[in-house]
């Protein structure tokens, strides 16, 4: 806020926080705008002689959240959790292989509820790959103006919005409008396609690792557009990433994903503070210290995923977990309900406190010094 | 994290406005290419032989004479000597240029339009779909091209019109391949499921971002098989099937002077030599091309 | 989709996971090739059909009588469904009748079969000439990429691939048998015999031009795959690290030319290929009594049942070597997938 003054800019200023109560709002804001209920996906393994199936990879294994109005919900996890196919999937980019998926009240797919084309009018997507996402043959006014034109809308209104769109996300249309996706740095591109995602008008985006090819300093830019534009825009975000620190500055409610299941999922605040799965917690831990007093020895998170597949019984993350226990081995610890704002959740016997685990009602990082002290020891 | 700054950044107004489109920037490359725009212009020039062929040409090409058969270069006022029926070389070779490039490119347009709207089905659909084309594709693909040809005209019989229906059938598999692995690649990308997210119909889909990514390797592999065409055409020409006597065509020139390379080896090199040049640059033009417009071989 | 293709990379790659045996590759592509096979002879087939007129006409001579036609007619089956016909054609074929040739009145197997040999006599000449100097070419112009011997070489590789090769023949004919007297213009032997002998400078004279001119069009396509490949190799980060190891210049073209090789070989598989099946022209030029010119003398004289036989056996031959090559691709380079 408090900048040299640049020059003279063509950007909107600040607008004042849209009041709530939407004209396109339904079931008011204590009705969630997204509501996700046991969203399965599975992708065939197939081999052998014919090439037949010969398993599964859950991609995506009975996830259950609610996204609320006007929040931002980040999801975070490692490459390979899913969630990437459940950005497809929400949108309605691939088959899922059941599970119900419930916009502002109104159920996607059935025959009373909303078709997938009404709910893409609404529902909006920002790729993570700002090559691959705009067509290289179109300028970028085309690319932009093109999800509106194909849903009917006029030339002339079409051109309007436009310009206005590369106008908000901070391209001036008569410069730019008219360039091609290789003349454009990575961070234009990824406001193309910002706008491109914003040309329907939607309530919502999903935002795929929109901003993680990004440098870092192009990476501050557009998150602060992002949340410019979801002021003015009266948005509600779905924010995916694998940066902690981007997810912490950006969401009020963080989601933690592991091998296609939530493990954790409550209020930013508290997630990044009180984390009570063991796998938040390591991730949290794996993140880069500034300070030197803070910064871990060990890897908090050692060895890849195990096998999606063949996921370990019980408990998913027990193979990697320094708290397992011969009950994680045979009990599938719940996430339980989660369906409002405040309520923080772990998918975790220890989370829970008539679990029977040992440390059952603690806090995962506790034993993080006594890891120390073991890796010490065995050096 | 300190993201303090409130105003979304705006891009300095310094970016110079640059608008080149596609062919633009395209044209723009070629300019300095001096090889490609040589053989541009020599292929410029053989269309515009064959094109304005009875206003340049000297003689009737099909005129014999019993009294100046196998004349040498330069004899009296034939330039390029007369070949086995006393017709005039020159003229032959002009009017003969007429059959060799349509035998070039007729085949090759045919075959780019039906082998590409082949292969963006099979590469968009996917699935069986893909399966089916691909393999009926493959069956021809199990011939070397040559054999192709020469076993379709030959069961056809000779003529224009076969060797055409011979040639395109030869040149629909590879371009159906080419266009199916362009479409089978852009469709995986992400503008085409951002469209789709947009709600758009797979027709839009095709003709917005498909086709507007494909044609330019689907054509540059187009313009190659250019030079095969004409090599293949005279081949069958050559062989006796294609083009018939009396037409002036370079491959059946070749085929009938050769029985007299004992008496005039140099006219009788010439038709061969003329073959070697179209396809040569036709061959160096699509090169060129390639280079310009980036695609992979 | 493009998830799917990811997530199937990851797998292949993480522990315990589904790479599939190579001998279940072997198998799985020899299936793939099998659906190929029977469609090439359902286009030899239909040949048969394809040929205007009559196709009894097709499959007699003009001078036939009326009971030939009959018994063709029940040995053929032409009065039952196309499908039988079809299935009665092949299960002779698979036997090795192809049914008797109009001209010589001889099986057209046995024809086939010793014009074959003719004709992998000039193939495998022209193969053992060009591959291994395609591949010296394209590796030293890979070396010098953009720079005179490079240019040199890829013009020739041009020319190469854009030289009518039954002009070439022609050409060399003209200098070397009429010029220079030194060769002889066509044939496969002195008195037309028939039993070619490689030890003997008098026969093999006459393959020599048939040889120089096949070999020209390959040369230039494997050169200038060799090049792609070597210089995408050479400018590989990894090369530069040998470099930097102080590795030699042999030593750096030992690695560059063992990670391009699988692709060059793909590329020379397709070639021997052509060389087999695409003899035609330069047979017909030079008179060598190989499939080619066999398939040129069945065209003129109308010999259905020769045409028909000899591209059944040159298609099949030229689907067993691509899977032979592609087979052996798999074995030699590793990176290739085996799904």
């Amino acid at each position: 806020m408090s900048r040299a003054p640049r020059r003279k800019s063509t950007a909107p200023e600040w607008p004042k926080p849209v009041p709530p109560g939407d004209t396109r709002d339904r079931g008011g804001q204590a009705q969630p705008m997204l509501l996700v209920e046991n969203l399965r996906k599975y992708f065939a393994i197939r081999g052998g002689l014919l090439n037949r199936k010969i398993g599964d990879v859950k991609a995506v294994d009975g996830i259950t959240f609610a996204v609320f109005k006007g929040e931002t919900l980040g999801i975070v996890g490692e490459s390979g959790c899913g969630k990437s196919t459940l950005a497809r999937l929400l949108m309605g980019l691939i088959p899922a292989e059941g599970g119900k998926i419930v916009f502002d009240g109104d159920p996607v797919g059935g025959p009373s509820g909303l078709t997938l084309r009404e709910l893409r009018r609404n529902l909006q997507m920002v790729f993570q790959d700002s090559d691959s996402s705009l067509n290289p043959r179109l300028p970028i006014e085309e690319s932009v103006a093109y999800g509106p034109r194909v849903q009917g809308a006029t030339r002339d209104a079409t051109k309007k919005t436009t310009q206005d769109l590369l106008q908000r996300v901070g391209l001036r249309p008569d410069l730019f409008g008219g360039r091609y996706p290789h003349e454009l740095s990575g961070g234009q591109k990824q406001r193309v396609n910002i706008a491109r995602a914003l040309a329907l008008n939607p309530r919502m985006l999903i935002l795929d690792e929109a901003v993680s090819a990004l440098d870092k300093s192009i990476e501050a830019q557009v998150l602060n557009l992002l949340r410019y534009l979801k002021r003015h825009f009266n948005l509600t975000y779905i924010f995916i990433s694998h940066d902690l620190n981007v997810v912490q500055y950006i969401a009020d409610r963080v989601m933690v994903m592991y091998l296609g299941e939530v493990v954790e999922i409550g209020p930013s605040e508290s997630i990044y503070h009180q984390a009570r799965h063991p796998y938040t917690r390591a991730l949290l831990d794996s993140r880069l210290a500034l300070d030197p007093a803070d910064r871990v020895e060990t890897a908090p998170l050692t060895g890849d995923p195990p096998n999606p597949i063949q996921p370990p019984s019980g408990c998913r993350f027990r193979t990697r977990c320094e708290f397992a226990e011969d009950m994680c081995a045979t009990t599938a610890p719940a996430l339980g309900e989660s369906l409002d704002r405040a309520s923080h959740r772990a998918a975790c016997h220890m989370a829970n406190p008539a679990s029977g685990h040992k440390r059952a009602g603690q806090l995962p990082s506790v034993a993080r010094p006594a890891a120390m002290m073991y890796s010490v020891e065995a050096s | 994290m300190s993201l303090a700054t409130a105003t979304p950044d705006i891009i300095p107004a310094t970016a110079a406005p640059r608008r080149r489109g596609y062919w633009r920037a395209l044209w723009h490359k070629l300019r300095y290419d001096y090889v490609t725009l040589f053989f541009l212009t020599i292929i410029v020039l053989i269309f515009a032989a064959a094109i304005f062929a009875p206003l340049v040409a000297p003689f009737d090409p099909n005129k014999t004479s019993m009294v100046y058969r196998l004349k040498p270069i330069g004899y009296r006022h034939f330039f390029l000597g007369t070949d086995e029926l006393g017709r005039d070389m020159l003229s032959r070779l002009i009017y003969g240029g007429r059959m060799s490039l349509m035998m070039g490119f007729v085949p090759v347009v045919i075959a780019t339009c039906v082998g590409g709207f082949f292969g963006v089905v099979a590469g968009f659909t996917g699935g069986w779909v893909n399966m089916l084309i691909m393999r009926i594709m493959d069956v021809f693909y199990a011939f070397p091209s040559v054999l192709l040809a020469v076993a379709i005209s030959g069961t056809l019989g000779g003529g224009v019109g076969n060797g055409l229906i011979a040639l395109t059938l030869v040149f629909i598999p590879p371009l159906c391949r080419v266009a199916e692995a362009a479409t089978t690649q852009i469709r995986t990308r992400d503008f085409v499921e951002a469209a789709r997210a947009s709600g758009a119909s797979n027709l839009s889909i095709i003709f917005f971002h498909i086709l507007r990514n494909i044609v330019a390797p689907v054509l540059v592999y187009a313009s190659s098989l250019i030079s095969v065409s004409i090599l293949l055409a005279s081949g069958l020409s050559f062989l006796g099937l294609g083009v018939e006597p009396p037409t002036a065509d370079w491959g059946l020139m070749l085929s009938t002077l050769r029985q007299s390379i004992y008496v005039q080896p140099l006219i009788c090199a010439m038709p061969g030599a003329a073959i070697f040049i179209a396809s040569l640059s036709f061959n160096l033009v699509s090169d060129g091309l390639r280079q310009a417009m980036d695609v992979r071989a | 989709m493009y998830l799917a293709l990811l997530l199937r990379e990851t797998y292949r790659t993480s522990a315990g996971v589904v790479a599939n045996p190579m001998w279940l590759y072997v198998i799985r592509r020899i299936l793939l090739a099998a659906p190929i096979a029977i469609g090439v002879t359902v286009i030899c087939f239909a040949l048969i059909y394809l040929a205007p007129g009559d196709p009894i006409q097709s499959l007699l001579p003009p001078e036939a009588t009326q009971a030939d036609v009959a018994y063709l007619k029940q040995v053929y089956g032409f009065d039952k469904p196309l499908p039988v016909q079809y299935l009665k054609w092949v299960s002779r074929a698979t036997v090795g009748d192809f049914g008797t040739s109009i001209q010589t009145n001889r099986p057209v197997l046995g024809e086939v079969r010793r014009a074959l040999s003719h004709t992998l006599i000039i193939s495998i000449g022209a193969a053992l000439l060009a591959f291994p100097l395609a591949i010296a070419l394209g590796t030293l112009a890979a070396f010098y990429i953009g720079r005179p011997p490079d240019r040199i070489a890829t013009m020739a590789s041009v020319v190469g691939i854009s030289v009518p090769n039954y002009w070439l023949g022609i050409v060399l004919i003209i200098v070397f048998a009429v010029e220079l007297g030194v060769l002889p213009a066509s044939g496969m032997g002195p008195q037309g015999s028939d039993d070619f002998s490689l030890t003997q400078w008098a026969q093999l004279k006459y393959a020599v031009l048939p040889v120089l001119t096949t070999a020209l069009v390959p040369l230039g396509i494997i050169m200038r795959s060799t090049r792609a490949a070597m210089a995408d190799v050479l400018s590989q980060d990894f090369i530069q690290t040998l470099r930097a190891k102080g590795l030699g210049q042999g030593a750096v073209v030992r690695h560059a030319l063992r990670n391009a090789l699988p692709q060059v070989l793909a590329v020379m598989g397709l070639q021997f290929g052509y060389l087999v099946g695409g003899s035609i022209l330069t047979e017909t030029i030079f008179n060598w009594p190989g499939t080619g010119f066999l398939m040129n003398k069945a065209i003129l004289t109308r010999d259905i049942p020769m045409l028909q036989g000899a591209l059944l056996v040159l298609a099949l031959s030229f689907v067993s070597i691509n899977l032979a090559v592609d087979l052996l691709q798999t074995a030699v380079d590793p990176r290739v997938k085996r799904g």
